[in-house]
């Protein structure tokens, strides 16, 4: 029994369901961009196996594209996490509410 | 020399610099000397100047000296230029040596005014203003030294500042001034409009070979002439001369009688060529309007008891003759006239302050008298140009006044009718002055007991300083006809019309061609006319003021300008006030109101949309994901993408 496409895509949509449930209910900054990540490499996950099936460069290149950003991204993104957290000890989202109007 | 014309204006800018870093250090009467060498030298460098010119072929006389690119922005290039032309030669030729003479007279006058440096420093100001005023290659920098010598007279109007009267003078002159400077800036913008420069070269060359659309050209003249109105103090504008008196006596004498007051009618006899390509009817309304405030303000003057009050309403008078010359079209009579009317009003001004000074600050006419006595050189100079101004030949006011009216005749006899009673009326306001002045009985000797504050209370001579100036004036009044003698059987052909063969380049365009008329040919009679027109005056003052034959007729509503201020007065008080709290009002209400209203809408609005942005990152996110998921159906359902 092969895997096909369809099974790389089911994958996909499953680790990106986890990341989205997962961004929803847990309240930990930190845990909250991992499963940002996890929804970046599902959505990565998808265009290979496209990129395969359809037998087109273009799907791979935007994975590039995707993981350079995503990269940028957890730089900026963990610093200030890592930030927050030092002043702050075990602060979670909720308190992260200072621009609330 | 023309290569350094530059150094015109750049000595009293030196002085100005000087006097503004060590004027104070400097203290008296030292600072009145670097200004007054500083006005000198450029003298001396005009004179250069016009010689250099005098060598030079008629055409070719007319140099432009560009100092730097001022405004170089795309199709609007502006230089700091300066132009050397016989028109801007003989006005900075009497505008530096009067101003020399005037300095000088300033430095006895102001003796021991604690603010006596910043006078000269003002003073110094003033005349690099006025340099740059006629000397100026464009009407931009014309406007700059137009805009300066407005404020400068307005410093100096308001120089003794701690009284009332004299600072709200220099505010009214300052207001008023606005008005005729608004019509420049207009004229300037219409002039770039219509031939994309600024130069008098471009604009005037524009308005001669008919380019110019003739009603381009009546908005240029009449814009200019509003601003003529306003500066040179013509109905309705004039308002504010009068009230300049409040200055110091020498600032009367060169600001608001030779020079700057003059400015009006240098613009329009620079832009001659503009007034030519106007629709007929616009040299007429300058002519009229000219006529009328000769007229209007002779009559107010035979009733004034303020003795520089009465000077001024002659200026006025004066000018008005001058803007009637320009109306008509006799624009090298206009600068005669100027020229001669700065020998002699600056005479009578400077004569007016040389008794003030000597009467200890009195300047009510009707407590002076017999002042010849104790007065000797300021008496015999004024009463010199007590004649000039009432046209008595052969002083210099005779010449130039007859000249005026020759050229009115041949435009309208309505006209020449209003400039002979005003010459009547002339003649006879001033001669009620000298008398009142200078002869009679003596009133100030009463007056030692009235005001109690000098107990031996005599009038006395001025010191040399300031009699010198008169005497040198003096003799300019009585010779400067001599620049523009008429074309008189008795008067040898090499002296006649100077001044218009040496003008000629300059004002050919608009002059108005005479010859042949009947006016013309009448000349000699008319001349006749105008001394019988003097004499008649003369004669009328003497028997009301010296013999007392008649009765003095000074009615109320003439000592009081025919309540023309009063009621501008009243206007701006009442329902003119009432006018522009309206228009303050619609500014708050209507126009701040539509845009804080913008301002109220927006905070109002995003007031409520802020409740959106809960703080709670998690539903941030699930309204994403709804978002994304509404998007997808709209995409797959709607779209039918499959």
């Amino acid at each position: 029994m092969t895997p096909t496409t369809t099974w790389y895509l089911v994958l996909a949509a499953l680790l990106f369901g986890v990341g989205v449930v997962g961004l929803m209910i847990r309240r930990n900054p930190l845990v909250m961009f991992m499963c940002i990540e996890l929804m970046l490499n599902a959505v990565n996950l998808s265009f290979v196996a496209f990129a395969q099936a359809f037998t087109d460069i273009s799907g791979q290149t935007a994975v590039f594209f995707v993981m350079v950003v995503a990269a940028a991204e957890v730089v900026v993104g963990l610093g200030i996490i890592i930030a927050i957290l030092r002043r702050r000890p075990g602060t979670t989202i909720d308190d992260l509410a200072e621009l609330k109007g | 020399m023309l290569e350094v014309v530059w150094l015109i204006p750049a000595f009293p800018l030196l002085g100005f610099l000087f006097i503004l870093l060590f004027g104070r250090r400097l203290g008296e009467p030292a600072a009145g000397f670097v200004a007054a060498a500083a006005v000198f030298a450029s003298f001396m460098v005009t004179v250069g100047v016009f010689f250099d010119l005098l060598s030079i072929d008629e055409h070719h006389r007319s140099h432009v000296v560009t100092l730097f690119q001022w405004v170089p922005v795309s199709s609007l290039q502006i230089d700091m230029a300066l132009l050397a032309d016989p028109l801007s030669v003989t006005m900075a030729l009497f505008v530096t040596g009067i101003g020399f003479l005037i300095h000088l007279f300033a430095i006895g006058y102001m003796h021991g005014d604690p603010k006596f440096s910043k006078f000269f420093l003002y003073l110094n100001l003033f005349v690099l203003s006025m340099l740059m005023l006629v000397l100026g290659e464009n009407l931009l920098v014309t406007f700059l030294g137009w805009e300066g010598v407005g404020a400068c007279s307005y410093f100096l109007i308001s120089f003794w500042h701690t009284r009332d009267s004299a600072s709200t003078a220099g505010k009214k002159a300052f207001v008023t001034n606005r008005i005729g400077d608004w019509g420049v800036m207009l004229a300037m913008f219409l002039g770039f409009q219509a031939v994309g420069s600024v130069s008098y070269g471009v604009l005037n060359s524009a308005a001669e070979s008919g380019s110019l659309a003739s009603s381009t050209a009546t908005g240029i003249a009449l814009l200019l002439f509003v601003g003529a109105v306003g500066k040179s103090a013509q109905f309705p504008l004039y308002l504010w001369l009068p009230d300049a008196m409040e200055g110091p006596t020498p600032v009367s004498a060169l600001i608001h009688a030779a020079t700057m007051v003059t400015a009006g009618v240098f613009l329009m006899t620079r832009m001659n060529p503009m007034l030519a390509a106007a629709a007929d009817w616009a040299p007429t309304i300058v002519a009229w309007v000219g006529a009328l405030t000769a007229l209007f303000a002779a009559t107010i003057a035979v009733a004034q008891s303020d003795i520089k009050k009465v000077l001024a309403y002659s200026t006025v008078s004066q000018l008005g003759y001058m803007f009637l010359a320009v109306g008509t079209g006799a624009f090298v009579a206009a600068i005669f006239h100027m020229v001669t009317h700065a020998f002699f009003k600056a005479l009578m001004f400077l004569g007016s302050g040389s008794v003030i000074h000597g009467m200890h600050h009195e300047q009510d006419m009707r407590r002076m008298g017999a002042l010849r006595k104790v007065m000797p050189i300021t008496a015999g100079t004024f009463i010199i140009g007590w004649l000039a101004i009432a046209g008595v030949p052969p002083f210099a006011g005779f010449w130039s006044k007859d000249e005026i009216l020759l050229f009115t005749l041949a435009r309208s006899p309505v006209l020449y009718v209003i400039g002979l009673v005003t010459a009547i009326l002339t003649a006879y306001y001033m001669t009620r002055q000298v008398i009142m002045v200078f002869f009679g009985e003596a009133k100030w000797e009463s007056q030692a007991e009235d005001n109690g504050a000098h107990g031996d209370f005599k009038p006395h001579e001025s010191p040399p300083i300031m009699l010198f100036p008169l005497v040198v004036l003096s003799v300019l009044s009585v010779f400067g006809g001599i620049i523009q003698l008429p074309s008189f059987g008795i008067i040898p052909k090499g002296l006649r019309h100077r001044l218009e063969d040496w003008l000629h380049p300059v004002v050919a365009p608009g002059e108005a061609v005479i010859s042949g008329t009947s006016a013309y040919d009448a000349k000699v009679w008319l001349a006749l006319l105008a001394i019988g027109c003097a004499v008649v005056g003369i004669a009328l003052g003497v028997l009301v003021y010296g013999r007392r034959k008649l009765r003095a007729i000074e009615p109320a509503i003439l000592a009081d300008g025919w309540r023309y201020d009063r009621s501008v007065s009243a206007f701006m008080g009442g329902p003119g006030r009432k006018m522009f709290d309206a228009i303050a009002w619609f500014d708050a209400k209507i126009v701040d109101g539509a845009v804080n209203g913008v301002a109220t809408a927006v905070r109002s609005t995003s007031g409520s949309v802020r409740r959106i942005q809960t703080g709670n990152v998690r539903s941030y996110a699930g309204v994403i994901g709804i978002g994304v998921v509404l998007i997808l159906v709209w995409f797959v359902v709607l779209r039918g993408v499959t």
